[in-house]
């Protein structure tokens, strides 16, 4: 019989470098696995919560429901970098962005192939999951179809 | 309340790379405050010591400073909220004095930068955002800056060449402090010609020129109640109000993008405090880490109405013989960033203007002073506002 515990660090796949292994909202590296992008929202008073969060911090429970980020967001600002942290070189240059789906707002990047020049504040984006090519997990801001 | 004193300020010269330990950095700014204040280390009752840890090789400084400076066997404390820290700790200070558990507080600012590189650094910054959901995507300082300066842009029309004038400001006083990292001439032109290093892109919409430098320093300011204050006979400075706030580290969880909510509140409690309005306002230090915190920061403390920032600097109201004189010390722009330091630095500035000891920079008779500092991008914010004795 094994002695080792098995330590879900599941979210040690998010972004380009991951800062974060273990976190109490894991499923959210499987949901990205299954092409989703989630958050989640409290069953007590219905608030919804992005980033996905454990805990509501209004009712002081934990009783949280995943929900799906679909639809369109409104973009809110955005920033192209010439210059990245380290560990994150090799995708210079990229933009950060954020995205206002009115109950909450999502924080993440632009899609590589999208130019700064046909991003304009207000337009409606659609976030997906994204694979980078150093196998890591995503999402994305595209234009809507 | 009891009143409380600024009666000792130091600072070390800013430098891109200090050629001693973080203990020798420290004693140059300590060393010129208790000369200021004209007492002895033997004076004062406890320290604050203020820095962002992870830039140090020595665990827990404080402890270590102490003993450095001869303040054994003083209690220390160790505080920290990025690069708003020693302005944390000037409020910690206060409180420390007008509860009555001390009648003179030290609070020590410093940061040792140049141990590890340009980029590990951006790095340690990125990670005052939130490393779970922000910094995955390669975020940095100078893009969440740049998120604020493009909603600046699109909402109100503040343009790329306002923020250029606010860096001119900058190194037009950087050029006359000695203390400070970048003291080079630096011109309008600049910023439109391409083959020029401050025009060069770092996060769009800001460029080089938009944004600070990492420096090595250290900072001191020396509090005391007013029963010493009166004892060692120094000119004092009061602290009239003493505001801070946070916000959401993610930038999901905040509703304005383009101004810092916790810098509005800071300065709410600030000027509630000490009863004064922005118009009272004399001179002022504002955390101008990038231009667009300057722009931004002159509409959050009420010195212009949003989105009117950029009128002040296009009429000069923010140089030193205009309407409300900001950052005319060269600011973060020029002095340089020792995240830990700057806050103490701000209010140096801030104490020699009010005691009419600022020599080139001088402010003509102000009386009231105000200094703006905030950690993060808006994930603390501190304002404080002091006066001379009347």
């Amino acid at each position: 019989m094994s002695t080792v515990k098995e330590v879900d660090d599941r979210f040690k796949r998010f972004g380009t470098v991951s800062f974060t292994g273990i976190s109490k909202i894991n499923d959210f590296i499987d949901h990205l696995d299954d092409g989703r992008v989630t958050g989640t929202r409290c069953t007590d008073c219905g608030r919804a919560f992005f980033p996905p969060r454990a805990d509501c911090c209004q009712c002081r429970t934990s009783r949280m429901q995943w929900f799906d980020i679909a639809g369109r967001g409104r973009l809110v600002t955005y920033s192209r970098l010439a210059f990245a942290p380290v560990g994150f070189q090799d995708d210079v240059p990229y933009c950060i962005a954020l995205l206002d789906y009115g109950d909450y707002k999502v924080f993440g990047r632009i899609a590589a192939d999208l130019p700064e020049e046909d991003l304009k504040i207000g337009m409606e984006m659609v976030t997906t999951v994204n694979t980078l090519p150093n196998g890591q997990l995503n999402y994305v801001f595209k234009k809507k179809r | 309340m009891s009143k409380v004193a600024i009666i000792g300020v130091g600072q070390s010269k800013f430098v891109r790379q200090y050629p001693g330990s973080i203990r020798e950095l420290v004693f140059d700014g300590f060393k010129e405050a208790v000369a200021d204040a004209g007492i002895t280390a033997g004076d004062i009752g406890a320290s604050v010591v203020c820095s962002a840890p992870e830039y140090d090789k020595q665990r827990s400084p404080a402890g270590v400073l102490a003993e450095y400076l001869g303040l054994n066997p003083q209690p220390t404390f160790y505080v920290e909220s990025l690069c708003s820290s020693s302005s944390t700790g000037l409020r910690l200070a206060y409180a420390l004095v007008t509860s009555g558990l001390h009648s003179v507080v030290a609070v020590l600012g410093f940061q040792k930068m140049s141990e590890i590189s340009s980029s590990e650094s951006q790095e340690r910054m990125g990670r005052g955002a939130d490393i779970q959901w922000e910094s995955p995507f390669g975020t940095m300082m100078p893009a969440y800056y740049a998120m604020y300066a493009r909603a600046h842009m699109e909402t109100y029309g503040t343009s790329p060449d306002d923020l250029a004038l606010i860096r001119v400001k900058a190194a037009t006083y950087g050029q006359l402090n000695d203390r400070a990292v970048y003291r080079k001439p630096v011109t309008f032109d600049m910023f439109g010609d391409p083959n020029n290093r401050m025009s060069g892109p770092v996060a769009s919409p800001l460029r080089v020129g938009d944004c600070c430098a990492n420096a090595d320093g250290s900072s001191c300011i020396i509090v005391a109640n007013e029963e010493k204050t009166k004892a060692f006979g120094r000119k004092p400075v009061w602290i009239l109000g003493t505001g801070a706030a946070t916000a959401s580290v993610n930038l999901a969880g905040r509703d304005l993008f383009t101004g810092l909510s916790a810098a509005r509140e800071a300065a709410r409690q600030a000027y509630d405090m000490a009863g004064v309005t922005p118009e009272d306002v004399d001179v002022a230090e504002v955390h101008d880490c990038f231009t667009i915190a300057e722009l931004m920061a002159y509409e959050d403390l009420g010195f212009a109405e949003p989105g009117k920032g950029r009128e002040l600097i296009r009429s000069k109201a923010t140089y030193k013989e205009g309407r409300i004189p900001v950052n005319v010390d060269g600011g973060l722009l020029s002095k340089g960033h020792p995240i830990g330091a700057t806050g103490g630095s701000q209010i140096r500035t801030i104490v020699l203007q009010l005691r009419g000891e600022a020599g080139d920079i001088q402010v003509k008779d102000p009386a009231v002073g105000l200094v703006h500092n905030i950690g993060g991008v808006g994930l603390y914010g501190n304002v404080t506002i002091l006066g001379r004795d009347s």
